[in-house]
């Protein structure tokens, strides 16, 4: 005979294998997808300030302003197993006392269902640009890309760089005035 | 299956059969450590898999979700990654995103995290006077997710009853059931 408990017991259990395999299938059925698309990106207003960085070390550091343009469509980037972009957009530069610096200057979640057709004019930048020193002045070659980390329901986590970057330079004097 | 039937049950096991009882038992123990540490050894990370346990990263992580972490020592550590880390003076690891990273030529690296839902960087969860997080406080980089799973583990952290329940049940179970 079988008693309440094992009843439960067992359908309990065959759900969770039938959860287990679903899941495994929606995984496997999205893993191999390429998430990658193009994206454009400019610069509008880019200028360099020399200001004691309060946040950190107290020192006076350079500390980078710019706005932005940015269009792209991240429609097709969605399915069953996306459920959030994490968008950001990096500088990427090089100073003489470092090899690489990488400084997230603005981010944005994308939630499944919500619009995905980007098209900002004259955006500002959510973090500050601060360099770890001062590097930032006359340097020739700084790069912003927007990347997006994809957050399945369940799943890997690969973080993809949209192709269509975007170099821009600094200017060679510091500006003093208030913005 | 009521109460008598069960102590009938032990006292009818010979000497043999509750030692292979005991053996099981200690199988299941045992085999389950080997995986953890198996999994240590593969991954290279002290703790390969973590649960959620603020919402700090929210909408991205909830509170129970469970992380699959590597930390291998060449892969280097990027802009908008997820790293879990530990902080001088706190037990729990913080699952955050890398905001700001410099990296010099010897390939030191300092960072910066911040939580996708929170308004300001981590500077003030880390350590009195501590600006940069280096490749030693990393226990982990987010490479997986799976959803709801470790809310069981929640469960029994904040509610020690339930856990000793569990675990007699289980015991009782695995000790007193017959083949």
């Amino acid at each position: 005979m079988h008693s309440v408990l094992q009843r439960g017991n067992s359908i309990l259990a065959y759900a969770l294998s039938v959860l287990a395999f679903l899941t495994f299938c929606c995984f496997i059925s999205t893993v191999f997808l390429n998430y990658t698309t193009n994206t454009d990106i400019k610069t509008v207003k880019v200028l360099v300030k020399n200001v004691p960085d309060y946040s950190a070390s107290r020192e006076k550091n350079d500390l980078g302003f710019l706005t932005f343009d940015l269009k792209t469509d991240l429609t097709h980037l969605f399915n069953w197993n996306v459920k959030q972009l994490f968008l950001y957009l990096t500088a990427e530069y090089t100073t003489p006392s470092n090899e690489l610096n990488q400084v997230v200057l603005w981010d944005k979640i994308i939630l499944r269902g919500e619009n995905a057709v980007l098209d900002f004019k004259n955006m500002n930048t959510k973090y500050y640009f601060w360099d770890d020193g001062n590097g930032l002045k006359s340097n020739k070659n700084i790069t912003l890309t927007l990347s997006w980390n994809i957050i399945p329901n369940a799943g890997l986590l690969p973080n993809v760089f949209a192709t269509g970057s975007h170099s821009f330079k600094f200017p060679v004097e510091y500006t003093t005035s208030r913005m | 299956m009521d109460i008598a039937t069960v102590f009938d049950d032990v006292k009818r096991m010979n000497k043999r059969q509750f030692f292979y009882q005991v053996l099981s038992f200690g199988m299941i123990v045992s085999s389950a450590l080997m995986i953890w540490k198996g999994l240590m050894v593969v991954t290279g990370s002290e703790s390969p898999i973590v649960v959620v346990l603020s919402g700090s990263m929210e909408p991205a992580f909830h509170r129970g979700d469970l992380l699959f972490l590597t930390n291998y020592p060449e892969e280097p550590v990027r802009v908008g990654e997820i790293v879990v880390f530990k902080v001088e003076g706190r037990d729990i690891p913080i699952v955050h995103r890398v905001l700001k990273l410099h990296e010099k030529d010897n390939s030191t690296v300092k960072f910066l995290t911040k939580g996708d839902n929170n308004s300001v960087d981590d500077r003030g969860l880390y350590a009195p006077g501590q600006l940069w997080l280096t490749k030693k406080d990393i226990v982990g980089r987010a490479r997986g997710f799976l959803p709801y799973v470790g809310m069981v583990t929640i469960l029994m952290n904040e509610y020690p009853k339930f856990k000793y329940a569990v675990l007699a049940c289980l015991g009782l179970y695995v000790l007193m059931h017959r083949e």
